[in-house]
């Protein structure tokens, strides 16, 4: 049985009620929760070491799989190497998510380490929320590790986002875009305050002919917090790559974007984009020129950034 | 009604104080459609945002429907029923058009009636209503959904800034439909800063800024005349006492 707590965590970073529907597996506080596998896509607990394997089949189309962790008891340190393979032709939707709830004064973390292997012209969507809330001094660290091997023709999109409440995060994320017309969007949306910290490392490597990425990070550092971003892509076949970071910056917030992009081969094709800024006052203005206040309006541009 | 008395907005320049807008006065009658004409850098834009509430003026007073709003914010004077269309808008990336067109009619609208505001500024609705308002849309573009948050928000008072900057012929062509529409039904009293004939043509009423004052106001055909002969003749008359 979910509590309140777990329930409500789950709501936030996995869009689920209860124990949803289709393939689930939760894990509240380093054990299995709850587990159902379907027909097409079956879960199993890992024998070496603490995690799963998912394994989809095949040509399996339009299902969910959902995954999400919930940390609930103060100075807990959980670790979790999560593995999916997903079938050739598969097209399927993977829904993760971590949220932490501390409030000891006691440090509460989690690190997830999940490795995708995913098979010809299958297509994946990815969506990762994570969220941390307690009033205890403890800190909520979240320190995901998500790494992806495209094989021909393959398709992801990764949408991961860090809502609010987490004190520390180190994010890395590498993918291989190593068969030929494979293709990866990542969408990394990050939100800091207080004194949070967090840092994002990003590996694309566009190995495979005619491979595209595209990485835009999207984040908002308000208070004293601080982020920095080192998306890195390197083409080394004919591909085509574009790295976009926008961040707003608010209060003492302090944030460093360092875009690198390496191009080994002639016909490869990498651009990078980087701006920070603080919300232009005109867009202040015309949302109050609708009626809204400065701070209502400031809360619907960050939203709306952070989408 | 808007009452504008004595309006003054001095900003400090490189070379001291610079005088924007000089004491001025204006009235505008409940559902008339006035039209703001004159030299470039004369204050229009300054009045208007004055009228709005972006500027904060130096001296003088601002009534609306008999209330001074000279100390008001932007979003008070919102809520009393004024908007303002920018001349030149800010983009907002991740918000949707349907985002902002909601903002502005303070209620989740329904596609129907969203669409139906995008057509009136020429826009496609079904093209247009998902898509982002930042760097992917065109000048003219942003300008059209800006004149579409201005019709959504339904105001008493509806102020454009040059709402026919960087927008297309044909588009321009729908927008002043629009404006005559709006005009033939009472629907909301207009002020439109323009340069344009066509505009100008529709006003009760057009008021020529320059020098950051009044420098005359009157009938379509009492000022209409003076200006099309002030642009061959030269800017002396418009400029009263500054010369070119």
């Amino acid at each position: 049985m979910l509590n309140d707590i777990q329930k409500n965590i789950l709501a936030i970073v996995a869009d689920m009620k209860g124990t949803g529907e289709g393939a689930v597996n939760i894990r509240s506080d380093g054990q299995k929760a709850f587990r159902r596998s379907t027909e097409h896509i079956v879960i199993e607990s890992k024998t070496d070491k603490d995690g799963i394997d998912i394994r989809i089949a095949p040509g399996t189309r339009n299902e969910a799989v959902h995954i999400p962790v919930v940390l609930t008891k103060g100075g807990f340190r959980d670790m979790v190497y999560n593995d999916f393979f997903v079938g050739d032709g598969a097209d399927v939707t993977i829904v993760a998510g971590c949220g932490i709830h501390n409030c000891s004064d006691c440090d509460s973390q989690h690190d997830g380490i999940h490795t995708f292997y995913v098979g010809k012209n299958a297509r994946v969507k990815y969506i990762e929320k994570h969220y941390g809330e307690g009033e205890g001094e403890g800190k909520r660290i979240l320190n995901p590790q998500t790494v992806l091997y495209l094989e021909e023709g393959a398709s992801v999109t990764l949408e991961t986002s860090q809502i609010r409440g987490v004190d520390d995060t180190k994010r890395y994320t590498k993918v291989e875009c190593r068969g030929a017309g494979s293709e990866v969007v990542i969408r990394e949306n990050l939100l800091t305050h207080g004194n949070q910290k967090a840092v994002s490392e990003m590996d694309v490597f566009l190995s495979g002919f005619d491979t595209k990425a595209q990485v835009v990070s999207r984040s908002v550092a308000q208070d004293e917090s601080s982020q920095i971003f080192y998306p890195r892509v390197a083409g080394d076949n004919k591909c085509f790559g574009h790295v976009q970071c926008d961040a707003i910056i608010m209060g003492g917030a302090k944030v460093r974007a360092i875009p690198e992009i390496s191009c080994n081969h002639v016909d490869a094709s990498l651009i990078h984009e980087a701006a920070i800024g603080r919300i232009a006052g005109e867009q202040i203005m015309k949302l109050m020129t609708l009626g809204l206040t400065s701070e209502q309006a400031e809360q619907k541009i960050l939203e709306g950034f952070l989408r | 009604m808007l009452e504008i008395k004595n309006l003054s907005y001095r900003v400090d320049g490189e070379d001291g104080a610079v005088d924007i807008l000089r004491d001025v006065s204006l009235t505008v009658e409940d559902k008339k459609f006035v039209v703001v004409t004159g030299p470039n850098g004369g204050g229009k834009t300054s009045l208007a945002r004055a009228i709005m509430g972006i500027y904060p003026p130096t001296g003088g007073a601002i009534f609306w429907n008999g209330e001074d709003i000279t100390r008001l914010s932007v979003t008070e004077r919102a809520q009393r029923g004024i908007s303002y269309g920018f001349q030149q808008p800010p983009r907002f990336k991740g918000m949707k058009v349907r985002d902002l067109l909601n903002v502005a009619a303070g209620k989740e609208m329904n596609h129907d009636s969203a669409c139906n505001y995008l057509t009136k500024v020429g826009l496609c609705a079904r093209d247009y209503i998902d898509r982002d308002v930042d760097a992917s849309l065109s000048g003219g573009e942003v300008k059209r959904i800006e004149i579409a948050t201005v019709l959504a928000r339904g105001s008493e008072l509806m102020i454009f800034d040059e709402p026919e900057a960087g927008i297309d012929l044909w588009s321009f062509a729908r927008l002043t439909d629009t404006f005559r529409e709006i005009h033939d039904k009472k629907e909301a009293t207009i002020l439109i800063i323009s340069h344009q004939e066509r505009i100008i043509r529709l006003a009760d009423e057009i008021v020529l800024i320059a020098n950051g004052a009044v420098a005359a106001r009157g009938s379509v055909e009492e000022i209409y005349p003076k200006i099309i002969a002030d642009t061959f003749i030269g800017c002396d008359r418009l400029e009263g006492d500054r010369k070119c």
